[in-house]
């Protein structure tokens, strides 16, 4: 099972690096949008795959390998705070917050959208 | 190479944040191990891009594979709304409160201490990212 993990973690990982270079190369904004994106539809994805699961509507390798492997790794709390902490070291502080309040709020509203619905 | 280096990084870094959440149990409801797994992550990333920014490209590699691969999968913020909403069925509405502001507030903690510590011995001050 660790490694159907793995292989979603991997997939993850390399939508993240593709999506995020392609919307960094197309904002010109300090706000950083890929992040921003990234998490919302992966939290989104998480909140249903995670109803369909405790559901039995999936079967298990479906919750390993799309929610614990690719959702997981898709989205990451590391780079939002790394640019969070960038964004205040450059003063940018309306930015900052409004990154902060945006992502955890729109991303855990998304995924409750799903998730009751 | 660079998509061989952020896959293989996913790869072992969602395997290592599965390994971790199964470990570190949850504690009366609070999700103590995808909580150690994003603050850890934040730490060492904010150490990582200083360390390397302040060596230039010639790292780059390094930050695909360790950086964006490895860290970005075993941090995880979809992880994070999910429990989040856990908390909030369960009524433990105090417990989801304290877990969105301690994970937010202490990550930004630990980034910057990563930063910290990356520019340590550097008097010159440096861009992170």
């Amino acid at each position: 099972m660790i490694w159907i993990i793995g292989v979603g973690g991997s997939f993850g990982a390399l939508l993240r690096y593709l999506i995020g270079a392609f919307i960094n190369k197309k904002s010109k904004g300090t706000f950083p949008l890929g992040t921003w994106i990234i998490n919302l539809t992966g939290s989104l994805l998480l909140g249903l795959l995670a109803k369909l699961h405790i559901t039995n509507q999936i079967q298990d390798w479906v919750w390993f390998m799309f929610g614990i492997g690719f959702c997981g790794a898709f989205t990451t709390f590391s780079t939002f705070s790394n640019e969070t902490v960038k964004l205040l070291l450059e003063k940018q502080f309306k930015i900052a917050f409004i990154y902060v309040i945006s992502s955890v709020f729109i991303s855990v509203a998304a995924a409750a959208i799903v998730f009751f619905i | 190479m660079n998509i061989l280096l952020v896959m293989i990084g996913g790869f072992f870094g969602a395997i290592t944040r599965y390994g971790i959440g199964e470990w570190v149990h949850i504690n009366n409801g609070f999700p103590l191990g995808t909580f150690f797994i994003n603050l850890t992550g934040s730490l060492v990333l904010g150490w990582l891009l200083t360390f390397i920014s302040q060596r230039r490209k010639a790292m780059k590699r390094l930050s695909l594979f360790v950086g964006t691969g490895f860290l970005g999968s075993f941090t995880t913020f979809s992880t994070f709304s999910v429990e989040t909403i856990y908390l909030i069925v369960n009524k433990d509405y105090f417990l989801a409160i304290i877990y969105v502001l301690l994970s937010v507030t202490l990550g930004l903690v630990f980034a910057f201490l990563g930063y910290k510590l990356a520019t340590l011995n550097n008097k010159e001050k440096v861009d992170v990212l």
